[in-house]
């Protein structure tokens, strides 16, 4: 973990209450994607803890979606704004363990850590096959990067506007060889996905309300099969056995 | 130079900073990040006889210049603790340690102060008989005087280290409750714990925390520890960790005026990993400024 200041770069609407930033910084501290940064606003009293989509060794970029007043601050963060951040937080996906056909199921903001996790992948000569879910095609964000990287990519909206009708499961149950999972969003999303019987086994990102996200509070503690867990500090990625519902 | 030593019933501690319980775990987070040795001392995560699992998800809360908590003492039970942390916490830190006890019944606070007479490291004993968070959780004990003069005596009768209690804001006066520890033979006092608080999730209709109620931290409860330490060392004459919102070295200064000895730092701690190093820091220029060159001159000047 390091604390550093950031300075925003650049934002970039992508659905109503979607947003792209790029802050340029220190991103030495962070080791693998599905870690998260730890971000200070002015007039808010606990930093928020965001995810990290992607990086590179001078600038971090994430996917934040506005759910309250902080992240409404945080996007309204024009360039040049420096902002106080704990970088380098989590445990982060283990690419190093996966089948040969990992899938990487993403919902809504979920979605944000699997594009850095797929890039490393391919980089990697791994061939993951991506499936993202959303409620409408006007929720869809990040279509057009998801296409670049040249993966198979999945898609699904619970209303049909776009792609499979239904859930992000729905689209990979039709995919019966991916067999290991990389997953992201929503809790009844990762329950759905924990349940597919193709799974051999997985790594699943949870999110919780945190006090300092670096381990000390235990305000995000959730039980375990391996005993009581910091999403923060031993999390925010489980590996599938580990999970009690 | 200034002398920014001070003296805690008979301990002596470099400075008068010490990470307050529940945010500063057993001190492995924070060891990972900076020296802790630079710490007056620390307070360790509060511990029970019993490993406890604490509440239900979510636990935290925010609000204006602070935040609610109701971890609900989640700790590995001192047994683990003695095994596990204590030889961990002689590696990362060679200072005096404060070990902060709570209980659900004097047995349990009895037992618990017992099995630390033997730990050499620890050089006071935090009793917490304030927990907001947990049912019966000391908190009863806190309210009330006789209970409070009840649990410092059982545990001043096993124990040679220097006791404080940990007080409760959460009453009428808490100089009555400070005032019947030290009759019943306390060494100090340490105030405040949190003040109990509750958010409602305006979408939900529900409280945001799953306990309902949480512990109220930060800079906001600041004037409310200033105001209590004020009230309490006039109250008493044992020594006062005064605590609450305490952020900046100011902050701290300003504790020490109102009658603290030492002053432990919190919520701050969560917000920055380096809040206590930065205090410490800071010290000596904001003796400078208030022009003290030994920083113990400042504990209850403001009442001469």
């Amino acid at each position: 973990m390091k604390k550093s200041l950031f300075t925003v770069e650049h934002t970039r609407q992508l659905t109503a209450d979607t947003y792209e930033m790029i802050l340029s910084g220190d991103t030495s501290a962070i080791t693998a994607p599905g870690q998260f940064v730890n971000l200070d606003l002015p007039g808010h009293f606990l930093r928020r803890p965001i995810s990290i989509c992607n990086w590179t060794d001078e600038a971090l970029m994430l996917l934040v979606k506005v759910v309250g007043e902080g992240t409404k601050d945080l996007v309204r963060s024009v360039p040049g704004t420096e902002l106080d951040v704990l970088s380098g937080l989590g445990n982060g996906f283990d690419i190093s363990k996966s089948g040969a056909h990992p899938v990487l199921a993403g919902g809504g903001i979920g979605i944000a850590p699997l594009y850095g996790l797929a890039q490393r992948m391919l980089e990697a000569g791994m061939e993951p096959t991506i499936a993202l879910g959303f409620r409408t095609a006007r929720d869809v964000y990040y279509l057009d990067e998801f296409v670049k990287l040249g993966c198979r990519l999945l898609i699904a909206t619970e209303d049909g506007s776009m792609g499979t009708k239904g859930f992000v499961t729905d689209c990979i149950k039709a995919v019966p060889e991916c067999d290991y999972v990389f997953t992201c969003g929503p809790l009844p999303m990762l329950k759905a996905v924990h349940s597919l019987p193709q799974l051999k086994d997985g790594q699943f990102s949870f999110e919780a309300r945190m006090g300092c996200g670096f381990g000390a509070c235990m305000g995000c503690t959730i039980p375990t099969t391996d005993g009581y867990k910091r999403v923060c500090k031993d999390g925010p990625i489980l590996f599938k056995e580990e999970i009690v519902w | 130079m200034v002398n920014l030593s001070v003296n805690l019933a008979g301990v002596e501690l470099k400075n008068p900073i010490v990470p307050a319980s529940g945010t500063f775990g057993y001190g492995r987070e924070y060891a990972e990040l900076y020296d802790i040795n630079v710490l007056g001392s620390f307070s360790w995560k509060g511990t029970t006889r019993d490993p406890r699992l604490g509440n239900p998800q979510p636990r935290i809360a925010e609000m204006p210049s602070g935040m609610l908590n109701a971890v609900g003492l989640q700790n590995p039970g001192i047994d683990a603790v003695i095994a596990n942390e204590v030889p961990n916490i002689a590696k990362i830190f060679s200072g005096p340690v404060i070990a902060n006890i709570g209980g659900f019944s004097i047995e349990e606070y009895v037992e618990n102060c017992r099995k630390l007479e033997d730990v050499e490291q620890v050089k006071i004993l935090e009793v917490n008989i304030s927990c907001p968070n947990v049912h019966a959780g000391g908190k009863n004990f806190g309210c009330d005087p006789c209970a409070a003069a009840e649990i410092t005596k059982a545990v001043k009768a096993v124990t040679s280290k220097p006791v404080f209690m940990k007080l409760t804001p959460n009453v009428t006066d808490i100089a009555e409750i400070a005032r019947a520890c030290e009759d019943a033979g306390a060494d100090g006092i340490c105030l405040i714990n949190t003040l109990l608080g509750m958010r409602i999730n305006l979408n939900t209709r529900k409280p945001i925390i799953a306990n309902r109620t949480g512990g109220v931290s930060g800079p906001a409860v600041f004037p409310v520890a200033v105001r209590m330490v004020w009230d309490v060392y006039e109250a008493v004459n044992i020594p006062i960790i005064g605590c609450g919102g305490v952020s900046t070295a100011e902050d701290a200064a300003e504790m020490m005026l109102a009658g603290a000895t030492a002053v432990e730092v919190g919520a701050a701690n969560l917000k920055d990993p380096y809040a206590c190093k930065t205090i410490v820091e800071n010290l000596p220029a904001v003796c400078e400024r208030l022009g003290v060159s030994n920083i113990a001159e400042l504990t209850g000047a403001a009442h001469r």
